[in-house]
């Protein structure tokens, strides 16, 4: 058929950039793809996903084939007789209900037998335990017999079982690391159970995936996975109280933080105004506990990245505090307008100066 | 002004009453067919403020940290453009085509209640534009079609306002109005179906569409009372103080979520049953042969409408339920793929060893087969569990309703236009152009809503006004969003083909397909009173019975 040799040609050609767009896509190193399972539990999911593909496959290449053939076959000739009236066939209906159900069952036996087993994992020494809380639009992880709590960043040992229990007390909220974990809701007034465990040391993107409102895009966070002797040293690191910072600069930047009506009554820092991790005064504050948060490397749910070595602060012409390149440093562009980088959060501050900004930076890099 | 002669030399004027005026007559109209008209020209109406909505989501997400669109105008957008396809362009839409054929399909000469029907569609107009007027105030319902409490309350607790502006109360009044305008319209069909049938029309001699439209009125009966009651208390939440759906004064937001999907699981069946029972009718005419396992279609249809309200947890798989429970719905859900399978297989035998003709109506039945496979292939696979953890609330789910919802039903709606166009007008709507439609059409779903099941298994979650350029979704996304555009042109084909097609369209005859239903015996379009004489029925296909006599199907088969 002549008629159709171009349009061969772009269909090849077409198909060929839709399968290298996908290829290279999936090649993309932050893709919390669940396709590259770093756990026990997503390695299951996935396991029975490719089992799913493998029976839908020949499902569809069997069907479609046959709907092709019946449609190319049987097209309407010239002269061609009037086709046999026929009414329908009860054996071959029988046939065609028992073999959709047979492989439907397949697959469906696989579901419950891999859904029973999901959480029947093990690792290395104890469990760990952490109660996540899901706010509007950000994590707090509870290590309730560690007592250190941090926001937006679940670090945790490698091979080690994870036993998280999921809170709201807002609006309801979706816990997914795809590469670790599928999803639990995370439902006001039911406290769901969690387990799972990360077998490869690394990071990986975890995302809430239940609409919870203006910034539900925003609110990601990180699950860090440590060997078992950097967990430790930082867990230790952790349960300090800040220090207080002795350079002048970030001096001025604590006065700020502690000045009235000023940030610390949003947050905390344990050794400012929280005399502990459970201090109960915590729980009347709304904004992620900041007592350690130079060790942290994103904020706001990961809409930014921040690392100290990106934000040096620095003098001006006029010999005051600064930050040398604002537009490199992502906790100057969030202390600057909150509003422009997450709009709809809850952090709605007085314009601050430069100057002010440069010792805040000052103050939360001493923070480690 | 109408002036008659009463008498030499007298003569008597008299103004015309509104009902006789061109605008009156349709405002006025009980008629079924007109009504049948008005729904559908509504819902296509609706149908492009849902396509506009839908490609504004497109152009926002287009290019990754996208900014067409602020987060919460993104949020009432995409929210509109799934309340609007389903409640007022699918559902009015199939209604609309059920109105118009039904009664004439079974040889009545109109609905059992024609005022109630005139009522059910200035119900779902007026509706309607309540619900869009929302726009006006800049508070669109914005928690998404679901809308899942605690989200929509006004405050949730502990201080944290949720949804305090109209938006949720547009949305929640919007739907009552829906849900009574859809029990009357349901009401009316079974009364119709059950109680209007033309002499020797059985149950087991009705067309398929009819028995589809018969199990969908069953079903909305059944289903709206569970929606209708969750958006009562939602308001009284909201208004009243009571605390339906806060966990902090005891209330539970999975509450919600059982009235809802009990709800919203039928109410997929109510809007898939109709395009299955329309592909019934287009597949045989232009095959040339009967429906093949007519007994087996329609009862897979009934078995699919009971099944439909044993699977609605399926959607909340993620929420925390027991196992053995998951393990019910997981279940259930394997089940009602069967009969549908079951459908499936019966369309192609029909076609299988016809004489295919590949007319646009056809091309569309076609068309809704082959994507419909798809959309139930990926449905099959969110049925099982722990997979469904991963994909659950990703673009998984958006490919997969929109292989259901445009692939199957949206197809079969246009090939419903294709096919009863010349009943309603009298003019055949342009064959080419319908072909650059329907390729167009084909390709553009394809390309918008294949690579969204990539994108899910590649972790993006739905619901998102923005993502991040660095996670390797952007390829896709771009993707979707010409695959979008390529859809809205097919559609601006459409509407040059409708124009072309009513300025200097070809006239079709009373029965341009040689088609074997009551519809196509009788003018087009057909006279107020549909039929001169009520006809006689005694087969499946009484026209083609009346067009062949030597070898009718009620000579040659036993139903």
């Amino acid at each position: 058929m002549p008629k159709f040799r171009g349009v061969k040609r772009w269909a090849m050609l077409f198909s060929a950039m839709l399968l290298s767009s996908i290829l290279l896509a999936a090649c993309d190193q932050n893709t919390p793809s669940i396709l590259n399972p770093q756990g026990p539990v997503a390695s299951k999911e996935a396991g029975l996903f490719w089992f799913v593909l493998v029976v839908a496959t020949i499902v569809f290449v069997a069907v479609e084939g046959v709907l092709i053939y019946s449609i190319v076959r049987f097209r309407e000739r010239p002269n061609a007789p009037m086709p046999r009236q026929i009414h329908g066939n009860n054996t071959i209906e029988i046939i065609w209900t028992v073999a959709p159900s047979l492989f439907l069952f397949a697959v469906l036996i696989g579901t419950i037998y891999t859904m029973f087993n999901l959480s029947n994992i093990s690792g290395q020494g104890r469990t760990l335990e952490v109660k996540v809380v899901g706010h509007q639009w950000w994590w707090e992880f509870d290590y309730t017999n560690d007592n250190i709590v941090t926001a937006d960043e679940l670090v945790v040992p490698v091979n080690t079982v994870i036993h998280t229990t999921l809170e709201s007390n807002n609006v309801i909220h979706s816990f997914w690391i795809p590469q670790i974990t599928g999803k639990t809701d995370v439902v006001p007034g039911h406290n769901n159970d969690k387990v799972f465990l990360a077998s490869t040391i690394g990071t990986y993107r975890g995302i809430c995936t239940e609409f919870c409102g203006l910034q539900h895009a925003h609110m990601s966070f990180l699950l860090v996975v440590k060997s078992q002797d950097d967990y430790m040293s930082w867990l230790h690191n952790q349960q300090a109280v800040a220090q207080a910072p002795t350079d002048a600069v970030a001096q001025a930047g604590m006065k700020i933080f502690t000045g009235s009506g000023a940030c610390f009554g949003c947050h905390g820092i344990v050794g400012v105004n929280l005399q502990s991790f459970s201090d109960p005064h915590a729980n009347a504050l709304i904004g992620p506990n900041l007592t350690h948060f130079a060790t942290r490397t994103s904020i706001a749910g990961l809409v930014l990245s921040w690392n100290p070595q990106s934000c040096v602060v620095g003098t001006d012409s006029s010999g005051k505090p600064a930050i040398q390149n604002p537009s490199a440093c992502g906790l100057y562009q969030w202390l600057h307008n909150p509003q422009a980088v997450k709009p709809g959060n809850d952090m709605n501050i007085r314009p601050l100066s430069d100057t002010e900004i440069a010792q805040l930076v000052a103050y939360l890099e001493s923070l480690t | 002004m109408a002036t008659r002669t009463i008498a030499e030399g007298v003569s008597l004027t008299r103004r015309k009453r509104f009902g006789e005026t061109y605008i009156g007559a349709w405002i006025m109209t009980i008629d079924h067919k007109k009504i049948g008209v008005m729904y559908i020209v509504t819902a296509f109406f609706f149908f492009l403020v849902g396509g506009v909505e839908a490609l504004l989501v497109r152009t926002q997400l287009a290019v990754p940290n996208g900014n067409v669109l602020t987060n919460d105008q993104y949020n009432q957008v995409f929210t509109m453009h799934g309340t609007t396809m389903i409640f007022l362009f699918v559902m009015p839409m199939l209604t609309g085509f059920g109105n118009f054929v039904v009664p004439l399909m079974i040889g009545a000469r109109d609905m059992a209640y024609p005022r109630l029907n005139a009522f059910g569609y200035w119900v779902v107009l007026f509706g309607g534009l309540f619900l869009n007027s929302s726009f006006l105030f800049g508070q669109a319902p914005n928690a998404g079609w679901f809308s899942y409490a605690p989200l929509t309350e006004a405050t949730c607790g502990n201080g944290v306002l949720c949804t305090p502006g109209l938006n949720m109360d547009f949305w929640a009044l919007g739907i009552l109005m829906l849900g009574v305008s859809s029990i009357a319209g349901s009401l009316n069909f079974v009364v119709t179906i059950l109680r209007l049938r033309a002499p020797g029309m059985t149950i087991n001699r009705m067309p398929l569409f009819v028995w589809m439209s018969l199990v969908t009125s069953f079903l909305l009966l059944f289903a709206l009372p569970s929606v209708t009651a969750a958006s009562i208390l939602l308001l009284l939440d909201r208004h009243l103080g009571t605390h339906f759906f806060q966990a902090g004064a005891g209330g539970d937001p999975l509450l919600w979520q059982h009235l809802f999907w009990s709800f919203g699981h039928p109410e997929v069946y109510i809007l898939i049953l109709p395009a299955f029972g329309i592909i019934s009718e287009v597949l045989p005419v232009f095959s040339r042969k009967p429906i093949f396992g007519y007994t087996f279609i329609a009862w897979s249809g009934v078995a699919i409408g009971f099944l439909s309200f044993t699977v609605w947890a399926h959607h909340m798989f993620a929420v925390g339920l027991p196992l053995v429970a998951q393990a019910f719905f997981a279940t259930s859900t394997t089940l009602i793929a069967i009969p549908t399978a079951v459908k499936i297989f019966n369309w192609i035998a029909t076609v299988y060893g016809g004489k295919v003709s590949f007319k646009v109506p056809m091309l569309f039945a076609l068309g809704f087969i082959a994507m419909f496979l798809i959309g139930g292939l990926n449905g099959a696979a969110l049925a099982v569990v722990p997979f469904d953890y991963q994909v659950t609330d990703t673009y998984f789910v958006v490919a997969h309703l929109h292989y259901v919802l445009f692939g199957g039903t949206v197809f079969g709606v246009f090939s419903a236009i294709y096919y009863w166009f010349p009943k309603m007008t009298g003019r055949l709507l342009n064959e080419r152009l319908g072909q650059v439609h329907f390729w167009l059409m084909l390709i553009g779903v394809n390309l918008t809503f294949f690579p969204m099941h990539i994108l899910g298994l590649l972790g993006m979650p739905r619901r998102v006004y923005t993502y991040a350029g660095n996670l390797g979704w952007n390829e896709l996304n771009l993707l979707a969003t010409i695959g979008a555009f390529i859809i809205a042109i097919s559609i601006m084909v459409f509407l040059w083909n409708f124009i072309v097609t009513m300025r200097s369209g070809e006239k079709s005859g009373d029965d341009p397909w040689n088609a074997y239903t009551l519809e196509w015996d009788t003018s087009s379009p057909p006279k107020p009173y549909n039929f001169e004489v009520i006809p006689t029925v005694r087969s499946r296909r009484p026209f083609y019975d009346k067009k062949n006599p030597e070898i009718a199907d009620w000579k040659t088969a036993t139903h």
